[in-house]
């Protein structure tokens, strides 16, 4: 196979492409997807992934349930979604065409698999008739290839078994594509033979379905253009392209790194949070131990006694973990101890959709605890932003003694984006500072230590077990402030929960102010958290280019607020809150700030587009009789 | 370890007043953990108390260690992350049977079954103190408390065949009345590399007192329990006339000059086969009959935090320490210029 077509059909240059692939789960599309994604990296696009499947791991074939889906967003510019529609639907059986065809843009591009479209598959999917030829996909361009046939032929001299073989048709279609997007083929044969290093029979199929559905790109008479996308003008740098929960995990590593003190994680497996613990669990060499708990609690048990004891205690999860753990973390917010517990948020309630984005466990992270027990909580906005955001989180535990929660969520789990690798030498240092000697001199005049002596910023010594002389007590009974000693004085309470309440407070002063992106003199202001920064951004491109105005602050630390933040959404006309709850950071910033802060929501397992965005804002804008 | 400082009884008390009620058989475990620090040669600062939630789960303020009370159940859990990261530490955990086989039966079981290098401490009192008298789930059946008013109709937990499902690696039973026993129980759980249960008998006086007196009194005790020792034959009784045979797979009291010294079987802590431990641990389930105290199962087997250091070492050699500039370069990367 070679890099350039020998019958060459004109290759038009686009600025973006979005392509999605949609087969059944046994398929092979999250795998089809992701090659295509690493291609269009190492390429030099910038790109935006959404992986879409089912929490069945493998529903029945065929069935509109079994659908998994891969949306990639490709583009010759900075990008911040995965793109509102696709413009290209691959789709390897009738199933999948059925359940995302209405996403595509009209007049897009449809590949199909046409050995799929059998009666059977058919009526599977619930057509009644072939809509490969009844002219419902009319105002599409179609290009159908015999995909199953093609693969068992391209093996059949291999030594490999027509069934087995059959299961490289995913890479027929990556070879497709990959030559109509003109994607560098080197990659993906470079991957295969990495991959499946020691398996020759299944290496052998599958370059040769890879080169199968190249050459028919080459010879076929498609009917679609071939389209080519240019590398993208990034910041100067070396890039890999990374997922959210690999990022976080790589951040919590970095944290560890930048403390001096080792990590441990407690986790316990849960959709979309467990491959925090897969990746976690290879880095060894880095000193980290994870345990796979009996159970959440467990988990988060575990971490806090591992933080207890000086390690950078972290438990990961999703909402019903985080449902199962609020105890324990209200024992570490009385103990004030460093615990990093990390949700990455799916919909919810109870198992709800395991396998869909949401970020509706903000309220749960604030106040879903017994008693008044205040912690920090950050919010990642990015796959990449994952890593500075886990850094965040333990430098806020370690450093003010506190459990922090960080919020992901599953769409910046599992989506990819090419980042920029920082420079290891310009991280931020977290500063630990056990203590090493008593801190009060008690009536006797003795030196003793006292667990519960604050500093000025209301931090309690981290005095860990076999530091000589500091030997003490502390637990969940509420216990008087200083000595540490258990303590049921009313005055005493009192003052405590106002100790906790204000400690936590206080740490508005060791975070960075709000800030705006875009137009500080615009009457709008859209105020976000989370992943929907990547839809708002783009969506604020799209009006600053339509020649309109609007204000963007984005907000990582979610408890506390940044200290500017009320005077700064009292100057503005309207304020804006998009969310994928039911409006859970607008109530906040409303009960908080006393401003009329409006909602705009969505909560169906999908994140926000840009295009619903630009329309949520134009809105506002329309509303504030500036000229549309 | 002879550059442990001496230190007496009173280097391991802490000021604070003990808060149990008077006369509650923890006073008794108090004294005799008390009393055994200094002898085991460790320091105090080395030593760490975990519980969770319950009148034994006090038992953290009153040592002059490090100490942590946690929540209700959890102290298995909380005790297993600080061991794992921290191996250098003498870690105990202490609770009561509600704590420890209710509400955190899960953490119990699994920090046993990992093996973690744990002294755990069950006191059980087969009730429900704390909370003011409910039935527990070691109460006996037919126990009638405020929560049960007709009586329990539900079947206990026997802790040491739990712990041995559990496939716990050292698993023992001892009494809040013999301050000898109890420490050298307390003794062998610190020598045993990995989790070790012991089981206490102890008295309630408020809410179940004497529970455990057919068993445990001074006159009782030399015909009601039967003291375990490791290679000598299972016998029991003032002139030790009762013994135990294996009759067919299951355990069975029986006179000695009935079935002859030889015919008695040795017991062997040691067996890597839990099967006679689990008959004999079953002997008694009611406070009525001879029941076994003592070892009834010490085996080697690899501890849990050390296996997990051995890994992180081994990753080591193999890979070189953790270098963060490689490992974020580890996957395909592309330049900008």
């Amino acid at each position: 196979m070679t890099e350039t077509s020998a019958r060459t059909q004109e290759v038009r240059t686009t600025d973006g492409i979005v392509l999605r692939f949609a087969g059944d789960s046994g398929d092979g599309m999250q795998l089809t997807g992701d090659r295509f994604t690493s291609a269009s990296a190492l390429f030099g696009n910038d790109l935006a992934t959404l992986p879409e499947f089912p929490a069945e791991i493998r529903a029945p074939a065929g069935t509109l349930a079994g659908v998994s889906s891969f949306q990639v967003h490709i583009s010759d510019h900075d990008i911040t979604t995965p793109g509102d529609a696709p413009t290209v639907l691959v789709a390897m059986n009738p199933a999948a065409l059925r359940s995302d065809l209405h996403l595509l843009k009209p007049g897009g591009t449809v590949i199909v698999n046409a050995d799929a479209f059998n009666e059977r598959n058919l009526a599977k999917a619930g057509y009644e008739s072939d809509p490969l030829e009844d002219g419902s996909l009319d105002g599409y361009t179609v290009v159908t290839a015999p995909m199953t046939d093609l693969t068992k032929r391209a093996c059949q001299d291999l030594g490999v078994k027509p069934r087995e073989a059959e299961r490289s048709k995913n890479f027929f279609a990556l070879g497709l594509v990959s030559w109509l997007y003109s994607r560098p083929v080197k990659p993906t044969v470079d991957w295969i033979d990495g991959k499946f290093a020691g398996r020759d029979t299944v290496i052998a199929a599958n370059k040769a379905a890879f080169a199968a559905g190249h050459a028919f790109g080459e010879t076929a008479e498609l009917g679609a253009s071939r389209l080519m996308v240019q590398p993208a003008a990034l910041e100067p740098g070396t890039y890999t392209n990374i997922n959210g929960n690999t990022a976080l995990s790589w951040g919590l590593i970095a944290a560890s790194q930048q403390a001096g003190i080792p990590l441990f994680l407690g986790s316990y497996p849960i959709t979309p949070a467990s491959d925090v613990l897969h990746e976690l669990a290879r880095h060894k060499n880095f000193g980290v131990r994870t345990l796979q708990a009996e159970d959440e609690i467990g988990a988060v048990g575990a971490a806090l006694g591992a933080a207890y004891g000086g390690h950078i205690g972290v438990t990961t999860t999703s909402g019903p973990g985080m449902a199962l753990k609020a105890e324990t973390v209200g024992l570490a917010v009385s103990l004030e101890v460093p615990l990093v517990v990390i949700d990455i948020q799916r919909g919810g309630p109870s198992t709800g959709l395991p396998t869909k984005t949401e970020a509706a466990d903000l309220l749960m992270a604030m106040y879903g605890r017994h008693g008044e027990a205040p912690l920090p909580i950050v919010a990642a906005q990015s796959p990449s932003d994952c890593f500075f955001t886990a850094i965040e989180a333990v430098r806020l535990a370690v450093e003010h003694r506190t459990p922090v929660i960080l919020l992901s969520d599953g769409y910046l789990a599992n989506s990819s984006e090419p980042w920029r690798i920082p420079d290891v030498e310009k991280l931020d240092s977290i500063a630990v500072n056990f203590a090493s000697k008593p801190n009060h001199v008690n009536d006797k005049g003795e030196s003793v230590f006292w667990p519960f002596r604050r500093d000025e910023r209301l931090v309690r010594p981290w005095a860990v077990p076999g530091t000589p002389g500091l030997m003490h007590r502390i637990g969940g009974i509420e216990k008087q402030d200083g000595s540490g000693n258990i303590s049921y004085e009313p005055d005493n309470h009192q003052a405590m929960v106002r100790l906790r309440a204000e400690r936590i407070a206080l740490i508005a002063h060791h975070i960075p102010p709000a800030e705006v992106v875009g137009d500080p003199d615009a009457s709008v202001a859209v105020v976000s958290w989370g992943s929907t920064w990547g839809a708002i951004t783009s969506a604020r491109r799209r009006i600053e280019s339509a020649g309109h105005r609007l204000a963007h602050i984005h907000l990582r630390h979610l408890n506390p607020l940044p200290a500017n933040l009320g005077d700064l959404l009292r100057s503005f006309e309207r304020v804006v809150v998009p969310e994928m709850n039911t409006g859970q950071l607008c109530r906040m910033l409303r009960a908080e700030f006393l401003v009329d802060a409006r909602s705009v929501t969505k909560v169906s397992g999908q994140p926000f587009t840009a295009a619903e965005l630009v329309e949520a804002c134009w809105e506002e804008i329309g509303t504030t009789g500036a000229a549309r | 370890m002879t550059d442990v400082p001496v230190t007496t009884r009173k280097d391991w008390a802490t000021d604070q007043e003990v808060r149990w009620c008077p006369g509650c058989g923890d006073y008794s475990i108090l004294t005799a953990v008390q009393l055994l620090m200094p002898e085991l040669e460790v320091r105090r600062e080395d030593t760490v108390f975990v519980s969770g939630i319950g009148c034994a789960a006090r038992f953290p303020y009153y040592m002059n260690t490090y100490g942590l009370h946690a929540i209700h159940g959890r102290s298995p859990a909380v005790a297993t992350g600080l061991a794992m990261a921290r191996g250098d530490l003498h870690v105990w955990v202490v609770g009561g049977d509600g704590d420890m086989m209710s509400i955190g039966g899960n953490h119990l079981i699994h920090a046993l079954r990992r093996n973690v290098n744990l002294n755990i401490l069950l006191f059980n009192n087969q009730i429900y103190g704390l909370t003011k008298g409910q039935y527990s789930p070691t109460s006996e059946r037919g126990k009638v408390t405020k929560s049960t008013p007709h009586g329990s109709v539900e079947q206990p937990f026997n802790a040491v065949s739990l712990a041995l499902g559990a496939e716990a690696s050292f698993v023992a039973r001892t009494h809040d009345m013999d301050r000898g026993h109890m420490q050298e129980m307390f003794r062998r759980a610190h020598d045993h590399p990995g989790a070790a249960f012991v089981e206490v008998f102890q008295n309630c006086n408020v809410f179940n007192d004497g529970a455990f007196a057919a068993l445990t009194k001074r006159d009782a005790r030399d015909s009601m329990l039967i003291d375990l020792c490791h290679g000598k034959p299972v016998r029991f009784g003032a002139d030790g006339e009762f013994g135990v045979v294996m009759d067919g797979g299951r355990p069975r009291v029986v006179s000695v000059a009935d079935v002859g010294a030889d015919a008695l079987v040795v017991h062997d802590e040691t067996d890597p086969d839990p099967s006679v431990a689990f008959a004999l641990s079953r002997l008694a389930n009611t406070n009525d009959v001879p029941t076994p105290i003592g070892v009834f199962r010490a085996v080697e087997r690899s501890e849990y935090g050390s296996a997990v250091t051995s890994q992180i070492a081994a990753s080591q050699s193999k890979a070189g320490p953790g270098d963060l500039r490689k490992l974020l370069h580890s996957r395909p990367t592309w330049k900008v210029a």
